[in-house]
């Protein structure tokens, strides 16, 4: 069944970087503007985990070859192709809530 | 907000150009329009040969087609020529009197060709080459007439005649020098150009002037030069130069000579006037290759958004021939002062000359193989000192090594299907499609677009390689002082260290804030460099950003393909025990480690680990981190050594394991590498480290700037020293100019490459007071630095490697 759960406080995921929610292999990214983004853990090109890469306004960078993914929407930059999984965020008082 | 209005007139590359950088820094400063006379979007003029060589068709070689203008709400007026600029109005008007507002007007109305003043020049069949236009009238020629003259040998001449003559026609081409391409050739190399072009079928007509093209009703039939000759002419292509084309600006009034006069930020006499493009005069110089006009468009495009950075300082041009079969090579001065080298091999084709001054080259000429033009040229763009490898010279970049690619480096002899990138699989063939298709002009373009040369960069020549021959003169490779770091800033790497240096910058937002960053948080390239300069700047003061270090800094362990991490703990110049190696063991059996391998750098790594297992296998390891993941020091890889080897004169495996304790942590531009062997049959292999020590009978020989990874490169001998104290003291002080002065991911033998090693002399073993200096400031800055393992060990937060639950 889906819904939300929470995951975490928004602060247990560090400014421009990222957490793994356990088990899931999903990434929660917290970027510059401070908005919290969820992504599945795997890089379309060859499964690299970006929870791992830099995190800069709006993207990741994946650590194993440096594609470049949107975090709102899972997409490679151009023009690099492909596309992850992306989950629903909320933030109610602090909390993260995901839509799985 | 109200936008502001930007007209731009010159539907060409250079004007377009402006557009696109603008765009990408400041989308929404300005409502603009565009003026162009041709009825058609932009295109790569470039490829017109290749058209008309039937090699490319019309719609491959567009660049921005309609749909780029709507998307980006340009307004786009086509085949509309600008009549008249009203300066005081502010407004443009066209021949048919519709007119556009502006508030900034950028001209790029490129040049127009020659037309020589003879009789007959305005005769039917008369056909200048410029635009798609003249070459559809060349294609439709082609298919009924059979004569074709072109006047003039120059580069537009000849790729014209080759395109007629691929197209079935008969052709003569008639030039006034001695030789052809004489801007560009010397004769030796205009005179097997020749030779060549004429088995491919072409004729020539040397010191010949036109006096008169011969019409019949109306139509060309022939041409007379002075003496009297005639030859029948069915056709007459003039490519005999281009001129600016200024009469707009000069019309309104606007300063011009050769051309319109810009300073350097593209400004003409009117400040709300910009040009760029070949209508422009720069410095009293005039470009007609498109590589000076991108770097123009940047800085015009940085000074509409109002940035009010960047500068335009000239360009060296370069050019090549593409004719499908000749490779030629032509760049800088070629015939004046200095020494050549020449190599000239008349039955096999090649003809080389370089140009020395002053141990610096000044141009180059080649012929037959071209492989090596784009080294010489940025050589001579960088105005490097060449003194060290003059012996080499003439043999090539490739003479001096390069891993992965023996054998095969010349890219014009390389079928389409073999591989460039050895790191990413790319072939040449899908290389020279993405340039034609998506109109790439630079190795960055490249790098994204097919991912050759983005791993480790060894082929980053043949990449150039490509681009050149597939773009002619089109291709300018950027020297690196005058790169900007990333995308987003205009800054180069020099920029940045001057300014966190002299402003005492101490944090990324704050260096951010300060050089007027374009992007709000950076990107993973210029967050990783900023980070560095701050740390190695302004240790113990500046905040170091654990979010802009790359993964293997954060996690202090190598990341792996499956996202599993490899531990590698230090062995102080490669001795262990037996106890360690127990341990070791037991760590490898408790956590189930997929691998243990001995590694090329003395020590042991532990191969698969997951992630959360990491501090508590540091915790059982108790073992500084051997830092295998950091640009920092590596190994000091040791010899035997006095102690046991009958060789030895000196105890290298003491001096070893006393450097690298007391180097150990040492964050640099790049990873460092050292090596210290007890004699000179040197078993540490000393002479391809970063910096290596020999031991001699009468002390130490230390040598520096060697590598031997993608570009081996053996160590230049840098001091000798007696004690192992003054060993220490001279690596120390190299290391730590290197790690001032040296920008992020360049390696000792690059930085050296580009500084000389005569300047580090100068600093370090010349001046003492100078050596000391750095010395103490390299121990200042590891002074109370913590092995990171046995921090995180230590923290209760350890929140890196925590997962959350839900
Ligand atoms: C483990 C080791 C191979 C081995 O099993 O022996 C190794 C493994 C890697 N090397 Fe290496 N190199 C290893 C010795 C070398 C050596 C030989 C040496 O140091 O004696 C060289 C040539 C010497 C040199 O650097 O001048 C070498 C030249 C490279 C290069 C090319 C560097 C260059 O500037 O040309 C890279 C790529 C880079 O750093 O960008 C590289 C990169 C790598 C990376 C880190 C690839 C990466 O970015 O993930 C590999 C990590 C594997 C891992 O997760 O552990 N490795 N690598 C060696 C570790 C030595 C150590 O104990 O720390
Ligand atoms: C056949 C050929 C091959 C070439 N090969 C190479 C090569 O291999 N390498 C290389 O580096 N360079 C090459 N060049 C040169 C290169 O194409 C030019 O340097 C480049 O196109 C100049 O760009 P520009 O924007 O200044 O001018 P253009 O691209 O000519 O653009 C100017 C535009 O402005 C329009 N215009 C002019 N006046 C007005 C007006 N009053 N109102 C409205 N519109 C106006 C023109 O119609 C034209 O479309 C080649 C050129 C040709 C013709
Ligand atoms: S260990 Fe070094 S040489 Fe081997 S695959 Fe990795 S980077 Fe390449
Ligand atoms: S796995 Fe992410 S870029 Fe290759």
């Amino acid at each position: 069944m889906e819904n939300w759960i929470r995951v975490c406080e928004v602060e247990d995921i560090p400014v421009l970087g990222a957490r793994v929610l356990k088990g899931r292999g999903i990434a929660l990214f917290r970027d510059g503007s401070g908005a919290v983004f969820a992504l599945k853990d795997k890089c379309p090109h060859k499964g690299g985990p970006l929870s791992q890469g830099i995190v800069s306004r709006g993207q990741v960078t994946c650590p194993l070859h440096g594609m470049t993914i949107g975090l709102c929407d899972g997409r490679a930059a151009p023009p690099d192709e492909g596309c992850t999984e992306t989950y629903s965020v909320k933030i109610e008082s602090g909390q993260v809530f995901l839509w799985i | 907000m109200q936008k502001l209005k930007l007209v731009v007139v010159g539907n060409g590359m250079a004007g377009m150009k402006v557009v696109e950088e603008l765009l990408k820094i400041s989308p929404d400063l300005y409502n603009i329009t565009v003026f162009g006379a041709e009825p058609h979007p932009n295109y790569n003029r470039i490829m017109l040969s290749p058209v008309l060589a039937g090699e490319q068709n019309f719609d491959e070689i567009i660049l921005n087609d309609l749909s780029w203008y709507e998307k980006n709400n340009i307004r786009l007026h086509l085949g509309k020529k600008i009549a008249r600029i009203e300066r005081s109005r502010r407004i443009v008007q066209t021949e048919e009197g519709l007119e556009a507002e502006y508030d900034r007007l950028l001209l790029a109305t490129g040049s127009n060709p020659l037309i020589l003043p003879v009789p007959g020049k305005d005769l039917e069949g008369v056909i200048s080459y410029r635009d798609i236009h003249d070459t559809q009238a060349m294609i439709e020629a082609s298919k009924t007439c059979k004569n074709a003259v072109v006047i003039g040998g120059g580069l537009l001449g000849l790729e014209a005649a080759n395109g007629l003559k691929l197209r079935g026609m008969d052709v003569t081409v008639v030039h006034l020098a001695p030789w052809l391409m004489e801007r560009q050739l010397d004769r030796t190399a205009g005179k097997m150009l020749q030779t060549e072009l004429e088995k491919k079928g072409l004729k020539f007509l040397m010191e010949k002037k036109t006096e008169e093209i011969i019409g019949n009703n109306g139509k060309v039939s022939g041409l007379k030069f002075s003496g009297g000759e005639e030859i029948p002419a069915d056709i007459v292509v003039m490519a005999v130069g281009i001129r600016p084309n200024i009469s707009l600006a000069q019309s309104a009034g606007i300063h011009c000579d050769r051309g319109i006069v810009v300073d350097d930020t593209m400004q003409t006499y009117d400040p709300r006037i910009y040009a760029v493009g070949e209508c422009v005069s720069h410095r009293g110089k005039a470009y007609g290759l498109v590589a000076p006009l991108f770097d123009m468009a940047k800085v015009c495009a940085n000074h509409l958004a109002m940035m009010g950075i960047g500068r335009y300082t000239g360009s060296f041009t370069a050019t090549k021939l593409k004719v499908t079969g000749v490779d030629l090579f032509s760049a800088g001065n070629f015939e004046g002062e200095g020494e050549a080298i020449v190599l000239n091999d008349a039955a096999g084709g090649v003809y080389k000359k370089i140009l020395i001054n002053q141990g610096k080259i000044i141009g180059t000429v080649l012929y037959g193989d071209t492989v090596d033009g784009q080294w010489y040229f940025r050589m001579l763009k960088e105005g490097q000192d060449i003194s060290e490898i003059r012996n080499h010279l003439m043999f090539g970049q490739n003479h001096l090594g390069n891993a992965g690619h023996e054998g095969h480096s010349q890219a014009s002899l390389m079928t389409d299907d073999m591989e460039v990138c050895g790191c990413n699989g790319v072939c040449k063939g899908t290389i020279t499609k993405a340039i034609k298709e998506n109109g790439l002009f630079t190795v960055d373009d490249v790098r994204k677009h097919t991912k050759a040369s983005s791993s480790c960069g060894s082929c980053t020549g043949l990449v150039e390689q490509i681009l050149a021959s597939t773009l002619g003169g089109g291709y300018a490779p950027k020297t690196s002082t005058e790169k900007p770091v990333c995308a987003c800033t205009d800054h180069t790497h020099q920029d940045l260290r001057r300014a966190i240096r002299e402003e005492k910058l101490l944090s990324i937002p704050e260096t951010m804030a300060f050089m007027n960053w374009k992007t709000p948080n950076g990107c993973a390239t210029c967050r990783p460099a900023l980070n560095y300069y701050l740390v190695s700047t302004w240790p113990h003061e500046a905040q170091d950003d654990p979010q802009s270090r790359f993964v293997n800094e954060r996690m202090h362990a190598n990341i792996q393909k499956d996202g599993t991490f490899s531990v590698v703990p230090r062995m102080y110049g490669g001795i262990t025990n037996p106890e360690q190696l127990r341990r070791i063991a037991d760590v490898a059996e408790k956590y189930q480690v997929p691998m243990v391998k001995v590694t090329g750098g003395q020590r042991i790594d532990l191969l698969g680990v997951r992630r959360e297992d990491l501090p508590a296998m540091w915790a059982d390891l108790d073992m500084p981190s051997g830092y295998a993941y950091g640009k920092s020091i590596r190994t000091v890889k040791t010899c035997v050594g006095s102690e046991f080897c009958r060789f030895g004169t000196q105890d290298s495996t003491k001096l070893g394991m006393t450097i690298e304790m007391a180097f150990d942590r040492m964050w640099a531009p790049h990873k460092v590498k050292m090596a210290v062997s007890g004699c000179p049959r040197n078993c540490a292999e000393s002479t391809i480290k970063d910096v290596g020590i020999i031991g001699v009978e009468s002390g130490w020989e230390i040598y520096v700037a060697g590598n031997g990874g993608i570009k081996a490169e053996v160590s230049h001998f840098f001091a000798k020293v007696k004690t192992d104290q003054e060993a220490m003291e001279y690596s120390g002080a190299f290391l730590q100019l290197y790690r001032e002065e040296a920008w992020y991911l360049e390696r000792t033998v690059h930085w050296i490459a580009r500084v000389g090693l005569d300047y580090a002399k100068s600093r370090v073993v010349e001046d003492e007071k100078d050596r000391k200096a750095l010395y103490q400031r390299l121990l200042y800055a590891l002074s109370g630095e913590r092995d990171p393992w046995k921090s995180v060990v230590e923290s209760r937060a350890k929140p890196l490697f925590e997962f959350v639950e839900a």
